[in-house]
């Protein structure tokens, strides 16, 4: 149709300022998309948290530790399947700048109520019988070049010591969403090695975690956990492993605000650079519309040919700002994967990077296109010339 | 019916008691005032007349693209300004040929796609639409040039682009507003004869706003506009 070609055809009228205006909104999609992404990264732990399990921890803080007896009562109680636990170790591999979470883990029950960690049915033999066994996420060793066999020394920060260690096997994720940064080894070497040198420290565990029968008992549970142990010398806390997760994040949950809050500003401004270039460019023709108008085409005619332009620009600039955000969120997330265990793009971010280029398309258009249809044909007819 | 120019045609445009004027800072400004004529059919008229007499606004709203303050304006039987805009719009596209001072051709289009313009907005079928474009071109003596774009041709030649545009839906009435103004003596004269070959030919209804009066010499009738009269009632 003949008004489309009018329209593309405008919107390569002035060369440079279309391409400055496509490559303006291209950066704006990216930047967006990539905010979002470090947004949805952030919450990436808890996404990937399991409805039906729970975390028991000391009521007073997290720092504080449980007895290693609490273990008996809890898997006694109705409605828990399996029990496991955790300590943070805190170890150093190298330098603080290798950082990655690491954990003394009851193994075999830890790798039950985490079948999203997922090991070699050989090498998961081999790390259940060594008890300086340890495994890692696969980015991990591939941070570091680890294979199995490999010997690790980690560098206590709680625990006093230089640790040995011996990769006994990696795991993946299931998920796209698993962290694969992690590093567990054997509970029995931390607490072994504790009741010789500080036996105060020993038989303690940092959190219990728990797997329930039916998620929908979760409330329920973490009632009878708390109401259990109270008046007891550690008092606790339960919660779902997603309450767990978010305790962690509103630490930081200013941050995030503010990253979200500045990729909704990134869209602002190019709103209102695009909404100046159609404003420069519906002026400039605005004696054409009225031509256009005099002819006998109609106001939905002009509203049409303006919007198109505006949709068309802010679509090519959104195409190619989408395009763009895979590749550089994959070589982000290399570099930030000790920050960012997981940093996919989501659906959601592409959704919300089309929705705001329609948003920009819309705005940027309304201004001219109400002026070129409202202006009397007489008044813009004497703009020519 | 009463005052006819000239009883034995009937007439095409007939303005009764039209006044128009202009809100300037506060102030109102009339610029026609109680302005009553018929325009015969088939008539070659020239409005003359000092620069802000009127001519433009009096054209502007014989051909729907303004609205009047009181009167009405029948042109081929239908009170314009009873339209409500939209119909006042496809009543343009179908029934009034315009031809401007500055040629107003769409700097992005062809020649032939100016001229094919106005028929988008019929049911003419595309091969249709090719054959009324292609003669209108011959008309005006442009059929080798329907590829360039109106940059690529002369001052002269765009505006025959717009006489073949202006023409090609067939129009009740020509409208021209100082359509010479921006050309030299022997492009002008072109146009002036093109526009003259149309009225005499095919019968065309002509009403042209001039201020040259070698451009009016052209026309059949003359009319001159003074501070928002007209003051020669019969030509
Ligand atoms: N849109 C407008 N607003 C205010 N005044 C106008 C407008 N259009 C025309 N005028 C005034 O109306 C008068 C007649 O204008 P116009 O019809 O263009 O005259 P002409 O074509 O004879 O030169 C002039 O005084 C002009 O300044
Ligand atoms: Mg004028």
């Amino acid at each position: 149709m003949l008004l489309l070609k009018v329209l593309v055809k405008n919107a390569f009228r002035h060369r440079l300022r279309t391409l400055l205006t496509v490559v303006g909104i291209t950066i704006a999609i990216l930047a967006f998309g990539l905010l979002r992404t470090v947004v949805s990264a952030w919450y990436a732990g808890v996404e990937a948290s399991s409805a039906s399990r729970l975390v028991t921890r000391n009521a007073i803080s997290l720092i504080f530790s449980l007895p290693v007896s609490y273990r008996e009562k809890l898997i006694r109680m109705p409605g828990v399947k399996q029990v496991s636990s955790a300590n943070w170790f805190g170890g150093v591999y190298i330098t603080e700048k290798n950082f990655f979470p690491n954990f003394a883990i009851e193994p075999k029950t830890y790798l039950e109520l985490y079948p999203e960690f997922v090991l070699d049915p050989g090498e998961k033999e081999a790390f259940l019988h060594d008890r300086k066994g340890a495994v890692a996420g696969r980015k991990l060793a591939q941070r570091f070049g680890w294979k199995v066999g490999d010997s690790i020394p980690l560098k206590g920060t709680i625990f006093p010591g230089t640790w040995q260690f011996v990769l006994r096997g990696i795991y993946r994720g299931a998920e796209s969403s698993t962290d694969e940064n992690q590093f567990f080894f054997q509970w029995e070497y931390l607490n072994e090695t504790m009741l010789k040198t500080v036996p105060r420290r020993a038989n303690q565990v940092g959190i219990y975690l728990l797997g329930l029968t039916n998620p929908n008992m979760a409330a329920e549970v973490s009632r009878n956990v708390d109401a259990t142990f109270k008046n007891s010398q550690a008092e606790t806390l339960t919660e779902t492993e997603k309450a767990f997760q978010l305790s962690f994040i509103a630490m930081t949950e200013a941050i995030v605000v503010a990253i979200q809050i500045v990729s909704f500003v990134v869209i602002l401004i190019i709103m209102a650079v695009v909404a100046n270039t159609m404003a420069m460019t519906a002026r400039e023709r605005i004696g054409e519309y009225a031509v256009f108008k005099t002819l006998g085409f109609s106001w939905w005619h002009i509203a049409g040919m303006i919007f198109g332009e505006s949709f068309f620009i802010t679509i090519t600039g959104c195409a190619l700002g989408i395009a763009l955000t895979f590749p550089v969120a994959k070589s982000f997330g290399q570099q930030l994967s000790s920050f960012f265990p997981t940093f996919n793009v989501v659906r959601e971010t592409i959704y919300l990077d089309s929705a705001a280029a329609l948003v920009i398309g819309l705005v940027a258009g309304i201004f001219p296109a109400w002026r070129a249809v409202t202006i009397r044909i007489a008044e813009g007819l004497r703009r020519i010339g | 019916m009463t005052d006819v120019s000239d009883a034995t045609v009937t007439p095409i445009v007939r303005l009764r008691s039209v006044s128009k004027s202009y809100r300037r800072g506060g102030q109102i400004v009339p610029v026609l005032e109680e302005i009553s004529f018929d325009i015969a059919q088939g008539e070659f008229l020239a409005l003359m007349g000092p620069s802000g007499s009127g001519k433009s606004t009096l054209l502007n709203l014989i051909a729907g693209i303004d609205k009047v303050d009181s009167g009405a304006i029948l042109v081929g039987g239908v009170d314009i300004t009873s339209l409500s805009e939209t119909e006042l719009a496809s009543w343009r596209g179908l029934n009034v040929g315009f031809i401007f001072q500055f040629y107003n051709l769409i700097p992005v289009l062809t020649a032939f796609e100016n001229v094919e313009l106005p028929l988008l907005l019929t049911s003419l079928s595309r091969r249709e639409r090719r054959e009324h474009v292609a003669m209108a071109l011959r008309i005006v003596g442009l059929a080798d040039r329907m590829d360039h774009r109106p940059g690529q041709l002369s001052g002269g030649q765009q505006q025959r682009v717009a006489i073949a545009r202006a023409v090609v839906t067939d129009p009740t009435i020509l409208v021209a507003d100082e359509p010479t103004g921006d050309l030299d003596r022997r492009s002008a004269e072109e146009i002036l004869h093109l526009m003259e070959r149309l009225n005499r030919e095919s019968g065309k209804t002509v009403i042209m706003v001039t201020h040259d009066p070698r451009a009016a010499e052209q026309a059949r009738t003359i009319r001159h506009l003074e501070k928002g009269f007209l003051t020669d009632v019969a030509a």
